[in-house]
Order: C-alpha cells, then structure tokens, then sequence
C-alpha cells in the first residue's frame, strides 16, 4: 500500500529537479502565506463579495491584469532559464527535456495567458467608459470569460509541477504530440488548459462585438468610436472567426489521444497536415488578434500626449479592418517548406507581404499625428515613440521573411524568433504597457510614479536590442529555434552571450515596474481631476477611480473626441451647466456561478488530463448543475436609487477639491 | 541629471555589445556566404528584398526622429502647433501609395523567385544528378544512396559542382532538411516525399542541420556536409561498399527506433528501403487521400532502377506541377 502511494506520488508531482523542487517549495509557502494574510485581516468575504464573484467590468478588467502581470513573470521566467542555458555552448544547465519543457511553456503563456488577458483587462477597463456605457453587454458572461481564462490557465500552470509540462512546442504539432510520442500528461494538460481558457475568449469577443454595437453613448456612431474602441471592435471581429477553429482542433487532437481517433495520425487515415493547417488558421489571426489592440492604444495615447486629433482617422479605421481580414490569408506562410508548390506559396506570400501596406499607413498616420503638436514626454507616450521604430524594423523583417523562396532560409532559425520578438513585444507588450500606464489613473485613482517607470522604459528597451538583434544574426549564421545546445565550434557563442546579457537586462526592467508599482501604491497621490493626462475620450470625464456606474448621466457624444470638444465648449463659453436630473440606474448583480462553473470545468480539465473519470463525470454534472442553476435564477439586477447617485457624485466631487 | 547616470551605467553594457555585433557581421553568416547555386540566388533575393524595405525603413526612422525632436513640447520651441489639422487626402495619398509600389515590386520579384527556386525543379547542368534519399528518424538521419547502394548516417558525401536529388521523407515525427550554405531547408514528413534540389560549387566542409523541432534530442540532429571531387567521391562510395556493416530491414528497425546516434556506414541497402518507409505510412489513407503521398513517390520513383515496391501512380496533375 505504502509503495503503491510512493509510486504514485512520484509520477503525480515532478521530482527529481532541484529547479522545480525549488519553484515546488515557494508556491506551496506563498499559498500558505496568502492563507494566513487573508484569514489575519479577516479578508475572505471581502474577497468574495467584491472581487470572485464581480461582475463589474472594472473589476474584471483589473483581475485580468493582475493575473497577466504574473504570468509575465512566469514566462520571463522561463524565457531566462532557457537564455542562461543557451549563454555558452555545450551548456550542462538544463537537460533537453527539460527545455523542450520550458520553451513550449514559455510560448503557450506569453501568448495565451500574459498577452491575451492584458488585452482582455485593458478591454473591459477602457471600452465600456470610453463608449460611455454603464457596463458590457452580458455582465454575466464577462465574468465567466474571466474565470474561464483563470481556471484555465491555472490547469496549464500546475502541470509544472504536477504531472510533467508539455514539451511539443507551443503550437504542439502532431504526430509529436500524439500519444504515441508524447504519452506523458504533458500535451493533455496542453489540451485542456488552452481549451478551457479559450472558450472564455471567444466568449469576450462575442461580449464586446455586442458591447460596441448596442452600449454605445447616443450619438456616438460607428465612425465617432475612439481608436481604441475600434480596434478592440476588429480583434474581436477576429476572435469570433479564429478561436472556434482552434476549439475544434484541440477536440480532434483530444479525440485522438483519448480515444484513439486518427484525425492526425497518419495510420487510420488521418493527416498531421490537416492539424498544421487548422492550427495556423487560427494561429495567425491571433498574432493580429493581440496586436491591433496595441494600436488603438498607441492610438489614443499619441493623440493624447501630442495635444492633437489624430491624423487620418477614416484610413486608420479602414487598416485596421483590412488587417482583420487579410489575416486570415496568410496562415500558410508558416509551411512554405512543406512543399505546397509554387502556385500556392506565391499567393500566400504576397498576400502576407499587403499586409505591410495598411501597417505602413497607420505608422506615417501616428507620426502625422505628432507632426505640428506639442508632444509630452510621459511614460505612456515614451513607449509609443519606442513603439514605432521597433515595430518598423520588426515588420521589415517580417516582410523579408514572407518573400517565399528566401525564407526557406530563415524558417525555424533564430531570425524568425528574432522577428516575432520584436514585433510581439515591440508592438504588443510595448503597447500594453503604455495602455497600463495610460489608464492606471482610472483603474486604481493615482499614477504611477514616471521616475521609475522611465527606468523601467530604459533598461527594456535597451535590454531588447542587446537581446533580439544578435538573434538575426544567429539565425543568419545557422542557429535553428528550439535547439538547446550547441558546438562551441559553430562559433555561436558570443551572440548568444550578448542576447542573455539583453534578456537579463529586461528582466531588470521587469523589476522597475514591480517596483514602481509598488512605489506608487505606497507614497500615491490621489488624482483628483480623473484626467490626469488631459485626455480627450470620455473615460476622462468621470472621476478616477470610476464609480461603479461609471456614468451618473449618459453623455452626449457630436465627435470622436467627445470629452475634449466638452472641454473646449465649456471653456469658450462660461455658463454654468445645466442642472442635472439623477435617475435610478439599473445593474447586474454579483454571481458566483462563474466563479464555481469555471473551477468545475478546472476538476474536469484535471480529470482528463489523468483519465480520471470519476473526477471528469462529476465535475461536468456539477457544471450542468451551475449552468441549470443561472437559468433558473430571476433575480439578477437592480436598481441604484436616483438619491444614492446623487450621494455618491456629490461625494465624489467633494473630494475634487 | 539622474537620466545621465544612467545612460553611464548602460554605456559599458552597449559598447560590448556594438564590438561583439560588429565582431559578428565580420565573418560571414552561412547564410549570406553561400557556397552553390541555390544559395547564391537566396542570398541575392535576400539583399534585394532588404534594400526594397530600406527604401521605406531608414526615411521612416530619420522622419520619426526628427518629428519628435522639433515638436517636443519644450519652451522657446517655435515649432508650429496645428490642433485640429488631422486630415490631408494628398498626404494619404502618398503613404498608402509609397508601400503599395514597394509591395508590388517585391511581389513581382518573389513570384518570379518562387518559381525559378521551386525545390523540386532541376538545377541546370550539364552533369546528370546524383541522388541522395534523406530519411530525418527520432534522432538521426540516414541518406542513402540508392545508385550506389550505399547508406551513411549523420554523415553525407556529395560531389562538388554536381546537381544533387534529395528525395526526404521521415521515420518520425517531421524535421526539416537545411544546409544553410548549400540552400534552403525543406520539411521531411511522413508518408510523403519531397524533392529537394541543391549543389555545392566548392569543396568544402559545410554545416547541416534538421530545423524543425522532432523531440528530446532534436539539437543532436547535425550532419557534416562534406563536398569533395568527382575522384574522393567515387573513392568515398568505394570504401563504403568494403565496410563489413550492412543495412537490412532488421538493422534498419533498429537504427529508427528513438535514440541519438554517431556517424554511421553502411555498405548495403535493403532493395526499396526509401519507398517502404513513404509508403509504410500511406496504408488505410491511400483511398482517402492518395494524393499526398502518390504524387511525390511517383516523382521519386522514376529513375530507380531498384525500385519495385512503390506504386506507380498516374497523377497527371502532379506531374504539370512538378516540371513546372
């Protein structure tokens, strides 16, 4: 018996590393710390009642972001663990295995779980106060999505230390990741952890297609929407195409391990292709997916900080949706060198390299943008100029490697993985942060200290170029992606060294902005004005933090720049406003079956990972309970009295002093 | 003041790193340094389509310095400031104009490319190619040579100045094939084999490697390239056919079951090995899907003598493709 619970001990956790031992020890005293905290302050209902079982899009949006800033240490993390490995040749630091573990588990989290719900916080926080609405379309729904996505990616998360991290590469192609070459619980934990975050991220897209369409303030038409706004309208537009195709391919692929289907396997009929092919169709628009995001907020942020409408609004509008669509016709270009001939490489080329034309566009409208303005240095804005050369320089190497015959050159060599880079955090990353800082005053009612956030700007961007430009180089000279050695005589050495240097150096930016967050909590300075930049988009309009109606009265909206033509109305003319009529505002109450069906779903995800069917069956029966359970409930909202409002507005005007 | 200190505290960190880049770009990149043909012409379209993107690149990057320069919101800056001014058809004009001119030119150039470096087309010479089949397994590879009835693993001999056939499938799950001074990679995959053209104008010894990520010992998947004269050749195929080991169905199970391997010489090959492995895996698809793998193995099947096995397929469709 005593063997029999060893035994099964010893395949159920990892052993055997002192790294995962040590990770193994700090989480499990960090969750004891986090127990002991929260039951010394008395804060479990606390946490309950206002934040698990929320359904205040705010609220949402600030879960997200927390979660995503740990995941980002998470995957950087990993990210350093592979430079430090890869730092000298014939390095003995890591085993094969372990970084074939380690890099499947760094892509699958900076894109999954870092990148998708940053820009899901950023979503929920700005689009609902910048269209003037009280909250998303389907509260409920929202708050589903969010604990889908955690439960998700806390399924992925434990496999790290339970069970064993997949290692088949981020877009896990088969047959490698069949049973019949990866049979630990690796890929399953893959499977179900993408699976089960990715139905909440369909389900947000649906949200705000729906949010932006029906929420909007009156007066606001389609083409008055903030930038942001309307790239969050065509990343969703694209989610609700690419995610079910990727829900679809992880069933087969599922089906396949499970149940011995040969939807991928070559023996019984089935095609890997299919699965490389299916995988891309989503795989592809999802780069556009978490990018397009990024340039509404440079977007808004130069205008902002530029003092200036923004230069081209109608074409800026027109790239963004013609990206989404051209998105889609570009997934073969991660397989010119699988022979598809040249007819269909020709065409997946070129209708690659268009894209660079929209792309092309926007950038000389950003910096038209800035041309006859008065531009300020805040961090926001320091990340938008950082933005534009990075994301110039990235796409050109982009747009190199969509030029077929050459990129059987550069295919699966590090001047992919050095162009990735540098258009994800280039564009990506660097965009999320800028939108951190923008909207932070919003969020949480202060700003973050600029000091060391341009500490934090300096050592990332630097940290960046010493890290990825080498990386062109490697992959020039030979250096093939997802190697985790190398021959000192391939002379690749001193490169490598240089990159890690870089990634350390970001490292140490990631610490700044621990630090400044950390700082600005501590010393804050509440902003009083809830428009500390002198913002021009109605979520400047109201008080920062927002109240949790966001708008006490509906605006009006003539313009695209709604709260900075009020501005310059009610300075032009110096009579006061009209006196404001308070009405009762209707609000989705609290739920917790979000927060129970999704945890449900984690006990299924789990049991199919282990094949545990008595685990699996009455987890998805609890499911059906919770779903049953939301449709039988009628008392779902509520009313703030028009006299609450009041209070609370005239309270909040009595601290803007 | 603070913003200095830390400009100096980064300088030593950037000045390492501009002498190891530049240290870098001294020697030559496989890449950029090509030692045949087909990497010659990958080489030139890189350059090319480089200078192409430079024409928009370096103009953006001088504009977007200067643009936040003379507009930075600075007392005594005199620059214009034009709030509203956030419209200019003729600008417009130009900046989607300018990409459109350059994509389009880029797109001509690729499909001519496209076609002329098709993989699978043959290189011009007036020497007959020498065919060379590649087999990526779970963690090696095997070539064999079917004219000459040899095999070799992790290790491959060509001739220099001599059009070389490789005909590449894979035992395990897909790799990819690439000789980066030779010319591009090409994927190895199951069921289905792909043709792949390449030549080394020089003698030499040149770096090979699978490119794309098969499992555990995936980086142990190097080769060396050795290109020697139409005389070591010969010689090299002589001296193989006298060493004692010899490849049969038994030793070749053996050598494709996971595991990493040394150099490896074979002085005999089992007749058909090449298209036993394509076709071990088309059973159960070939009425479904016939094509992925029919097309190709007709294609390689026609100028070996050995081979009886492989189906012969009529593909007319194929066939256009191929010659193309």
């Amino acid at each position: 018996m005593l063997d029999k619970i060893k035994q099964f001990a010893s395949e159920f956790f990892v052993t055997g590393d002192p790294l995962i031992l040590g990770a193994q020890v700090s989480i499990g005293l960090s969750m004891i710390a986090m127990i002991f905290v929260l039951s010394y302050f008395r804060k479990w209902g606390w946490l309950w009642r206002e934040w698990l079982t929320s359904v205040d899009h705010k609220r949402i949006g600030i879960m997200y972001i927390i979660c995503s800033i740990m995941m980002l240490f998470r995957g950087g993390v990993d990210a350093l663990l592979m430079r430090l490995q890869l730092a000298m040749p014939n390095s003995q630091f890591l085993q094969a295995e372990h970084y074939n573990q380690i890099f499947t588990t760094h892509g699958v989290i900076m894109i999954l779980f870092m990148a998708m719900p940053l820009m899901f916080g950023l979503f929920n926080i700005v689009v609902p106060l910048q269209i003037g609405a009280r909250d998303v379309a389907y509260p409920f729904l929202n708050s589903l999505s969010f604990w889908m996505f955690f439960w998700g990616a806390m399924l992925f998360n434990v496999s790290f230390v339970i069970g064993g991290s997949p290692d088949a590469g981020w877009l896990s192609y088969p047959p490698l990741s069949e049973l019949s070459h990866s049979p630990g619980v690796g890929q399953n934990f893959y499977i179900w952890g993408i699976q089960i975050s990715g139905i909440g991220s369909l389900a947000t897209g649906i949200n705000f297609i729906v949010t932006i369409l029906k929420m909007r303030a009156p007066g606001m038409k389609l083409m008055k929407m903030p930038m942001f706004t309307w790239s969050v309208f065509s990343s969703c537009i694209m989610i609700i195409f690419a995610f079910p195709i990727l829900t679809v391919t992880l069933a087969l692929l599922f089906l396949d391990r499970f149940l011995g289907a040969h939807f991928f396997t070559l023996d019984g009929g089935g095609n890997p292709m299919m699965y490389i092919n299916l995988i891309w169709m989503w795989g592809h628009p999802e780069v556009y997916i978490v990018v397009i995001p990024a340039f509404g907020i440079f977007s808004e942020i130069v205008s902002t900080f530029s003092k200036k409408k923004l230069f081209g609004y109608k074409s800026m509008v027109f790239a963004m949706l013609i990206i989404s669509l051209l998105s889609f016709f570009t997934w073969a270009h991660h397989f010119f060198t699988m022979g598809s001939g040249a007819d269909v490489n020709a065409f997946f080329a070129i209708s690659t390299m268009l894209i660079a034309i929209p792309t092309g566009a926007k950038v000389f409208n950003w910096l038209f943008t800035m041309f006859r303005g008065k531009i300020r240095f805040s961090t926001p804005m320091m990340w938008t100029i950082a933005f534009i050369p990075c994301f110039v320089i990235g796409g050109m190497t982009g747009v190199l490697l969509s030029v077929a015959p050459a990129d059987f050159q550069f295919h699966n060599s590090y001047f992919l993985i050095a162009h990735f880079h540098q258009v994800l955090i280039g564009g990506v990353a660097f965009g999320y942060f800028a939108g951190l800082y923008y909207w932070w005053p919003k969020m949480f009612g202060f700003k973050l200290n600029e000091h060391l956030g341009k500490w934090a700007f300096w050592t990332w961007n630097i940290g960046f170029y010493v890290c990825f430009m080498p990386q062109y180089f490697l992959g020039l000279d030979g250096m093939t992606r997802r190697t985790y050695t190398y021959d000192f005589d391939m002379g690749w050495g001193p490169l490598n060294l240089v990159s890690t240097v870089g990634g350390f150096l970001m490292g140490v930016g990631f610490i700044f902005q621990v630090w400044q967050i950390a700082h600005s909590i501590k010393f804050r300075e509440p902003d009083v004005t809830g428009d500390p930049w002198d913002g021009r988009t109605l979520e400047w309009s109201i008080p920062s933090p927002a109240p949790i109606y966001n708008f006490a009265v509906l605006p009006e909206v003539n313009e695209a720049d709604a709260w900075w033509e009020q501005k310059q109305k009610q300075s032009l003319s110096a009579k006061q406003p009209a006196k404001i009529v308070y009405e009762p505002i209707h609000m989705p109450k609290n739920s917790s079956i979000p927060f129970l069906m999704s945890a449900l779903w984690f006990f299924a995800g789990f049991g199919f990972v282990f094949n545990w069917m008595w685990l699996t069956i009455p987890a998805l029966i609890g499911v059906a309970i919770t779903m049953i359970a939301r449709s039988f409930s009628y008392d779902t909202d509520y009313y703030i009295p028009a006299d609450e409002v009041k209070r609370t507005e005239a309270a909040l005007k009595g601290a803007k002093v | 003041m603070k913003k200095r200190t830390l400009v100096q505290a980064m300088l030593p960190f950037m000045m390492v790193a501009i002498i190891i880049l530049l240290a870098g770009c001294s020697n030559q990149a496989m890449v950029l340094d090509p030692k045949g043909p087909v990497g010659a012409e990958q080489r030139d379209l890189i350059v090319i389509s480089s200078i192409l993107c430079a024409i928009i690149l370096v103009p953006v990057l001088v504009l977007t310095a200067w643009i936040v320069w003379r507009y930075r919101d600075k007392e005594g800056n005199k620059a214009s400031y034009k709030p509203n001014w956030s419209h200019s058809t003729s600008l417009e004009i130009v900046w989607w104009a300018v990409p459109i001119i350059i994509i389009v030119a880029l797109a001509v150039i690729t499909i001519r490319y496209t076609y002329a470096l098709e993989p699978s087309k043959p290189l011009k010479s007036n020497k007959p190619p020498v065919t060379i089949q590649v087999t990526s397994l779970d963690w090696k590879w095997l070539f064999t040579y079917p004219e000459q009835g040899i095999a070799t693993v992790n290790y491959l001999q060509i001739p220099e100045d001599t059009p070389i056939k490789f005909e590449l499938t894979s035992d395990a799950p897909m790799n990819s094939f690439w000789i980066p001074q030779l010319g591009g990679q090409i994927y190895t995959m199951s069921g289905m084999a792909m043709t792949l053209y390449l030549q080394a104008d020089e003698i030499g010894h040149y770096f090979g490697t699978g490119a794309n990520f098969s499992g555990a010992h995936f980086a142990d998947m190097t080769f060396d390239v050795n290109a020697t004269s139409q005389k070591d050749f010969e010689a090299f195929i002589a001296k193989t056919k006298k060493v004692p080991t010899k490849l049969t169905m038994e030793s070749y199970e053996a050598l494709a079951k996971p595991g990493k391997s040394g150099v490896q010489y074979f002085s005999s090959v089992p007749d058909g090995l090449f298209q036993k492995i394509v076709t071990k895996y088309t059973n159960g698809q070939s009425i479904h899907s016939g094509h992925v793998s029919s097309e190709s193995v007709k294609e390689t099947s026609k100028p070996q003598s050995t081979d009886k096995t492989a189906p012969m397929n009529h593909n007319d469709h194929s066939q256009m493709k191929m010659t193309k």
